[in-house]
């Protein structure tokens, strides 16, 4: 047999893979996708895990350390994978998720989708701090217009500067502590709008179902009614016949020629654990921000003794995940309320975007806040602390008995919560590097976490947490615990906790700054391509997942027309 | 000479009252032998696993971490936290002390907590009683709840069973109401296809809330959710 030449390979199949496979192959290029977890089909009755009842699980859907967000939770993966470690230098914390499947993390993301600004792009411009992109909100709009029509997402037209309006499908209606959080962000003139989630509450096309409401987007809907890579991209390219899938499949490194260029991967197939080899064109690495930069540091080739793309020292740096704090309240108001099906979409129908741009705070950049709450269906913690709320009604806690049950009953969907997410100032010092001492069950060199957060994120947190109170208490709320302070960086998550960990290979015109040019195409290897949120030189207050499925878009474009160039 | 045994053998009192559960009963007797009976939970489940953990489920139902005498215990305690002398069934009709047994196994840090607190039940119960706690009389072993069901007790030697206790309800409700008798004590409806349309008119009017006209203009019309999207170069809906 002829060895094979693909035109691209691609690694990793989620946001970024997947929206870069299924334009090359639509291109009619000869693709291979690399995957290093198993398929994965959420209607494969072997492996649908919605619509479960908690009983059919012995764990009632509690976590597990291979899925960390419940067991019926469609993520295989997590932060901890058995013979995959990392290492943290000194008291770095970092936690680092990784998807081991086909769609990796789009299987059980939370769908919210949320085009950056313009300012997003030139933040340098407003505070001073980071870098701005080499692009501008005008360069990547045709193509968040173009994710929106493809992919289907709802939300509502606002007119806000920063929070761009899209080509939505309808939102769904507010949730009743959804309008209790309404009124309450209203008295405090916090703006508030529909959420922006990619979940298909109005048919899209023929080939995809519509919501049904079971609120369990993050088990992956046998539908198709919500975005996963999987299943509205790859499956589709699939079936076009121009993709050659390999699973199982972890990649050591690209291979490189006289010249620097890339000729190929060598991977290793899980499941005999051989080495092999791929001859490709071009590669477009979407493993994710740090799997790519380790895929990366581990090419080394005397062309790129510090590893591929390496030469200036940036593979790795402004690593940046989102800052992340939460509270939750008890609304009184809800108590022995009605109960009816409210299960919705998956998570939220409201949100509040950013609203302080043009205010002096002691902290740069902002944070936007998701709303919890509801009668969301009893799963494993259902029931834990019962009736904690009787403190504020001098009513005893604890006991037993069948009173017990008109407790639970008393308090479901008596509580209302409010997650923010905020953009951090990437760090030049801030990196994930090769450890090389540690390797991993294949024989390859680990990363390792060296990440501190700054002031900013601190001061941040803190005025996070002045926010929920607040909007909690005008919502009707008596808020829960204590307010974090100081001693605990109010209540500021771990680096990595969010699973937003863009900056790694980051975009610019300067080679000896920059790891890839605006198109993702790497300084060091023309025929090498970003298209995960290595790239990002800043992770907006925004979720990232639109942001990479536009970029990988015009990453594809630009690499189909390069190719019509004959420049690669 | 062992104190406890010799405590036991002098008070050893019955069982006030015997559960029978009606089908697939596992039931276990104390040392007084009257007899506490629930309803079995499966040893096998079918809910999407990968290779991986089937294998780690099959290992963990495969071991045996808690001794019978234990077993009784749990089962009296989920017993008395949801009797099962209510018309929607109780911790035994739920197959509770099961479920308990698993997720020990499946947590490493409740097994210690629930062996011990097992033992210091037994220990308080002997010292106040003179029996191990589901050898005592029913109005004993109420007694002893009274003692430690509270957290806003803080007598010190009761903080210990305070805890355990705390962790022994949390189990209980927890698996009770993810069961299917569960989902009707509580009237859970949900969980199924259905198409959304908002929170029911009279429950807005009953907490003095309702849909403005111009956040509902951006919501869905569910009469039209099967007709394909399309917009207007405005980026407005057209259809």
């Amino acid at each position: 047999m002829a060895e094979q030449i693909y035109d691209a390979i691609i690694i990793g199949s989620g946001a970024g893979g997947g929206m870069a496979t299924h334009q090359l192959a639509n291109a009619g290029l000869k693709v291979a996708l690399i995957e290093a977890g198993d398929f994965y089909d959420p209607a494969d009755e072997a492996q649908r895990t919605q619509l479960r009842n908690p009983w059919e699980s012995p764990r009632r859907g509690a976590s597990t350390g291979r899925r960390p967000f419940g067991d019926y939770n469609s993520c295989i993966g997590g932060w901890e994978i058995d013979g995959e470690p990392y290492t943290q230098k000194g008291d770095t914390e970092f936690m680092w998720w990784r998807g081991r499947m086909l769609g990796g993390r789009t299987n059980h993301w939370g769908r919210i989708s949320l085009r950056f600004g313009p300012l997003d792009f030139k933040r340098r411009d407003s505070d001073g701090l980071g870098d701005n992109w080499p692009i501008g909100y005008e360069d990547i709009s045709p193509y968040y217009d173009k994710v929106d029509k493809l992919i289907g997402v709802f939300g509502s037209n606002e007119g806000l500067y920063n929070d761009p309006d899209g080509y939505f499908l309808p939102a769904p209606k507010p949730r009743l502590h959804e309008l209790y959080y309404i009124d309450g962000a209203r008295k405090q003139n916090v703006p508030v709008i529909p959420a922006r989630k990619s979940i298909l509450t109005k048919r899209i096309s023929n080939d995809r179902g519509v919501c049904f409401y079971c609120g369990q987007c993050s088990r992956a809907c046998g539908i198709h009614a919500d975005f996963s890579s999987s299943t509205v991209l790859i499956y589709p390219a699939l079936n076009g016949g121009q993709v050659d899938l390999l699973t199982n499949s972890m990649v050591r490194e690209i291979t490189t020629d006289a010249e620097g260029l890339a000729t190929g991967v060598r991977y290793i197939d899980k499941r005999d654990r051989q080495e092999y080899e791929l001859k490709g064109r071009t590669v477009v690495v979407a493993a994710s921000a740090c799997s790519t930069a380790r895929i990366l540091l581990n090419s080394m080739s005397p062309q790129h003794e510090n590893g591929l793309g390496n030469s200036g020292d940036h593979v790795g740096r402004y690593l940046h995940d989102s800052t992340g704090a939460s509270r939750a309240a008890f609304i009184p108001d809800l108590m022995d309320r009605d109960i009816y099906n409210e299960d919705g979409v998956g998570g939220m129908h409201v949100y509040t975007p950013w609203w302080l741009e043009d205010e002096q705070l002691d902290f740069t950049r902002g944070y936007h806040l998701e709303i919890g709450g509801g009668m969301s269906m009893p799963s494993y913690g259902f029931g834990f602390a019962a009736n904690q709320y009787n403190e504020y009604l001098d009513q005893r806690i604890g006991g037993y008995g069948n009173q017990l049950r008109d407790d639970i009953r008393r308090f479901y969907g008596a509580r209302l919560s409010i997650a923010c997410r905020g953009e951090s100032v990437p760090q030049y010092s801030n990196r994930c590097e090769l450890d090389p001492s540690v390797v991993d069950e294949w024989g390859i060199p680990v990363l390792r976490f060296d990440y501190q957060w700054t002031q900013h994120e601190i001061n941040q947190a803190r005025h996070m947490q002045d926010t929920m109170e607040e909007l909690l208490e005008a919502s009707g709320g008596i808020v829960l615990g204590d307010k974090p302070g100081a001693d605990e960086t109010y209540g500021l998550t771990q680096p990595g906790e969010i699973i937003h960990e863009v900056g790694t290979t980051r975009m610019g015109i300067d080679p000896s700054t920059s790891v890839t040019n605006e198109f993702g195409q790497l300084h060091d290897a023309k025929n090498v391509f970003v298209a995960d949120a290595g790239t990002f030189v800043s992770q907006a207050d925004k979720n990232p997942t639109w942001t990479i499925l536009a970029l990988a878009w015009r990453t594809s474009d630009y690499i189909v027309e390069q190719m019509k160039q004959r420049n690669i | 000479m062992n104190r406890r045994e010799t405590l036991k053998s002098l008070f050893l009192a019955p069982l006030a009252g015997t559960v029978i559960a009606s089908t697939d009963c596992r039931g276990l007797s104390t040392n007084s032998g009257s007899q506490i009976s629930w309803t079995q939970l499966p040893n096998e489940y079918s809910y999407g696993r990968t290779d991986a953990e089937k294998l780690s489920d099959q290992q963990l139902f495969a071991e045996t971490y808690f001794r019978e005498h234990e077993l009784v215990t749990i089962a009296v305690l989920c017993d008395i936290i949801l009797p099962n002398d209510h018309p929607n069934g109780g911790a035994l009709d739920a197959g509770l002390p099961d479920f308990v047994e698993f997720m020990v196994k499946d947590r490493d840090r409740y097994k210690l907590p629930v062996r011990g607190g097992i033992a210091w039940l037994d220990n308080y119960s002997i010292d106040k009683f003179g029996a191990d706690f589901v050898n005592i009389a029913e109005e004993q072993r109420q007694h002893i709840c009274d003692d430690i069901a509270y957290p806003d007790n803080d007598a010190p030697e009761l903080q210990a069973g305070i805890s355990f206790f705390t962790l022994m309800r949390n189990l209980t409700l927890t698996g009770f109401y993810t069961t299917e008798i569960g989902f009707r004590d509580l009237g859970y409806v949900g969980n199924t296809p259905n198409v959304w349309d908002g929170v029911p008119e009279e429950v807005l009017r009953r907490h003095g809330k309702s849909y403005e006209a111009e956040w509902l203009s951006k919501c869905v019309d569910q009469s039209t959710r099967d007709v394909v999207a399309d917009w207007d170069d405005d980026m407005n809906l057209t259809t």
